[in-house]
């Protein structure tokens, strides 16, 4: 294994596919460390099973979220403890309990990707001009990161949710419009460091355009950092998404969403039907826990030494 | 070793810098909550009256609110306020802003003091134990924990809390401010700082761990301090930095934070101001509180920078990109 990883790590010197050669191995070389890191495997299993129930719903699942069994089979069908029949259970009118989370999963993870997508977008844009370009872009920049920093994630949000009429996409907006301030800071710090490097110098000197020099030659060199934080912020997504729907800001019903349904399950705990609140709370967990792990893995896969900070 | 004015002037400098960085970030915190609340698709004094108020009275309102004022107007209108710690009046309840917020900041800040001194003092307890005993089982489960800590929503382990001590053991009376009592503190604080808890538990590690390889911790025993001595005196301060960050951003959050745990503890704090008057559309209140929160915000944030002098005089006061 070590002397694989020391191959990989070998720049390889043939001109034609020089570039296309070093981005291989160094995946190869991280998906090598990955490996060994038992908690980043777990969070990786975590995550693809998660995202595999969420993409096979219909498959996996044996009843349709929405279909409230207690019209047809009379309050017989409400609050069934889990079983046989119903994993985790049913809701007050009947609803299955697992087909409700393994659906939450679908607009837990479109959120965050969504959202994570944009923020992305916006923070390696904005990032990598203020650490491209120095001087007042970068002082203007700044300010703004700074300023977005100011505000609370969760108030923010609800504030911007609130003015905006509902939907999803005006949500998944709201959230990567607060959110790009921790990639924009790790790029702009990224950026700053790879201009001095030689390999920059010789691109500009060739005559490469400044987006040219930005887009070819600093931006794949800076993509772990960024992977990192986009892998942490998913998490922390998810959990907002989550926290939103808790308060009623959400996904509008009857969409199943997972804090939605822990709010609507907590009416029901001192009837005993604790599982209507504690499954989606589980698979809560089990997917910001998955991303955690996986993106503390990466971050040590990509680059031990490095030290990406906590982001949001 | 420097001189002892040449060491001052080097901190005054450093205050001064961080004290005038502050101002921009103010202003532009001032300009973002004044640029969101104003583009508001829609009318608000339609909103507050309702579909079916009568042109006569929207337009009452409206000139009421200044809302038919140019929008540079009204910005210059709300920088003032903002100064002069005017931030209008709730437009439900007439009531001004400030006094809105003044009435319902105690239940938050207690709640956010007791989170904190919880998260600080398990926190930093389970990280150092798990340092100390690194490998050991102690370490994992610390870990363990401190991961769950991270990763499950505060409001559903709050809920699971209430359904064990509440329902269950019934050692606790419910939810709610009560007769104001400390035991109805419990819980909400429990839930609010696991999440602070778990991330100070994961710095204090590292930091331990970073700092116990360090040269001067081996001079430090070997001057024959006990082995106390040299954790709580030399190693712990050196590990605090990063987690001194925590405890100014998180206490800052918890501010604006608490909303998810007061609705769930039926606490009425500052969050829950937020909540109805999002549900109100009491645009005023909304404005206010985001613009408090964030320059809640800012202040701790410049506290923190200010303190990290005491716990390292080594760091250097160059430009730097603020929370590195």
């Amino acid at each position: 294994m070590p002397a694989e990883r020391a191959k990989g790590m070998v720049p390889d010197n043939n001109r034609g596919d020089r570039s296309e050669g070093k981005v291989c191995s160094l995946w190869r070389d991280v998906w090598e460390r990955l490996k060994q890191n038992k908690a980043a495997i777990a969070g990786l299993f975590l995550v693809a099973v998660i995202t595999l129930a969420a993409v096979f719903a219909p498959l996996i699942t044996k009843y349709d979220p929405g279909v409230q069994l207690v019209w047809t089979q009379g309050p017989d069908a409400q609050l069934v403890p889990p079983g046989t029949d119903h994993w985790f259970g049913t809701d007050i009118y009947g609803r299955d309990i697992y087909s409700r989370v393994v659906y939450g999963a679908r607009v837990s993870l479109q959120i965050g990707v969504a959202s994570t997508i944009i923020s992305v977008v916006i923070g390696v844009i904005l990032g990598a001009m203020a650490g491209y370009y120095g001087g007042l872009v970068d002082d203007i920049i700044s300010w703004l990161t700074n300023v977005i920093f100011a505000f609370p994630f969760l108030l923010f949000v609800l504030a911007l949710v609130a003015y905006l009429p509902p939907g999803l996409p005006l949500m998944y907006a709201a959230i990567g419009i607060v959110n790009w301030a921790g990639v924009a800071r790790i790029v702009r710090g990224q950026v700053l460091s790879a201009r001095e490097k030689e390999y920059v110098e010789a691109a500009t000197v060739v005559g490469g355009s400044d987006v040219r020099v930005i887009v070819k030659h600093i931006l794949p060199n800076i993509l772990a950092p960024v992977i990192v934080q986009a892998t942490l912020g998913m998490g922390s997504i998810i959990m907002l998404e989550s926290s939103l729907s808790f308060l009623g800001f959400g996904i509008q019903p009857p969409t199943p969403s997972w804090g939605y349904e822990i709010d609507q399950g907590r009416q029901y705990l001192l009837a005993g039907a604790w599982w209507w609140s504690a499954f989606p709370g589980f698979a809560i967990m089990a997917l910001v826990l998955g991303f955690n792990l996986l993106g503390d893995g990466l971050r040590d896969a990509l680059d031990p030494k490095q030290n990406v900070g906590e982001g949001r | 070793m420097e001189a002892f004015y040449g060491r001052r002037s080097v901190l005054t400098n450093y205050v001064f810098r961080r004290l005038l960085a502050v101002i921009p970030v103010i202003v532009g915190v001032i300009a973002v909550v004044f640029i969101l609340t104003s583009i508001v698709p829609g009318d608000p004094a339609r909103l507050m009256v309702g579909q079916r108020g009568d042109p006569a009275t929207i337009q009452k309102l409206r000139e009421d609110l200044g809302l038919n004022r140019p929008l540079w107007q009204q910005f210059i209108d709300f920088f003032k306020g903002v100064v002069t710690l005017d931030l209008g009046r709730s437009y439900r309840t007439r009531m001004p802003v400030i006094q809105a917020i003044a009435e319902r900041l105690p239940i938050t800040a207690r709640l956010a003091l007791a989170s904190m001194a919880l998260a600080v003092t398990s926190g930093v307890t389970l990280g150092m134990v798990a340092a100390l005993k690194q490998n050991s089982m102690l370490d994992y489960g610390s870990m363990i924990a401190a991961l769950i800590g991270i990763s499950a929503p505060s409001f559903w382990v709050g809920i699971m809390l209430v359904v064990l001590f509440c329902v269950q053991l019934r050692w606790i009376p419910g939810t709610g401010t009560g007769d104001g009592s400390w035991i109805y503190l419990v819980l909400p604080a429990l839930t609010l700082g696991m999440r602070p808890a778990a991330l100070i538990a994961r710095l204090t590690r590292s930091g331990m761990l970073e700092v116990l390889g360090q040269d001067y911790i081996r001079t430090a025993r070997s001057k024959g301090l006990t082995e106390k001595a040299v954790i709580i005196g030399h190693a712990l301060k050196n590990a605090m930095i990063p987690v001194i960050t925590v405890v100014g951003t998180g206490m800052a959050e918890m501010l604006g934070g608490a909303i998810v745990v007061e609705k769930l503890f039926s606490l009425p704090g500052v969050g829950r101001l937020g909540i109805e008057a999002i549900l109100n559309r009491d645009f005023a209140i909304i404005r206010g509180q985001v613009l408090f929160m964030a320059l809640i915000f800012v202040v701790t944030n410049l506290l923190v920078d200010l303190s990290y002098p005491l716990f390292d005089p080594r760091i250097k006061y160059g430009r730097t990109w603020r929370r590195e």
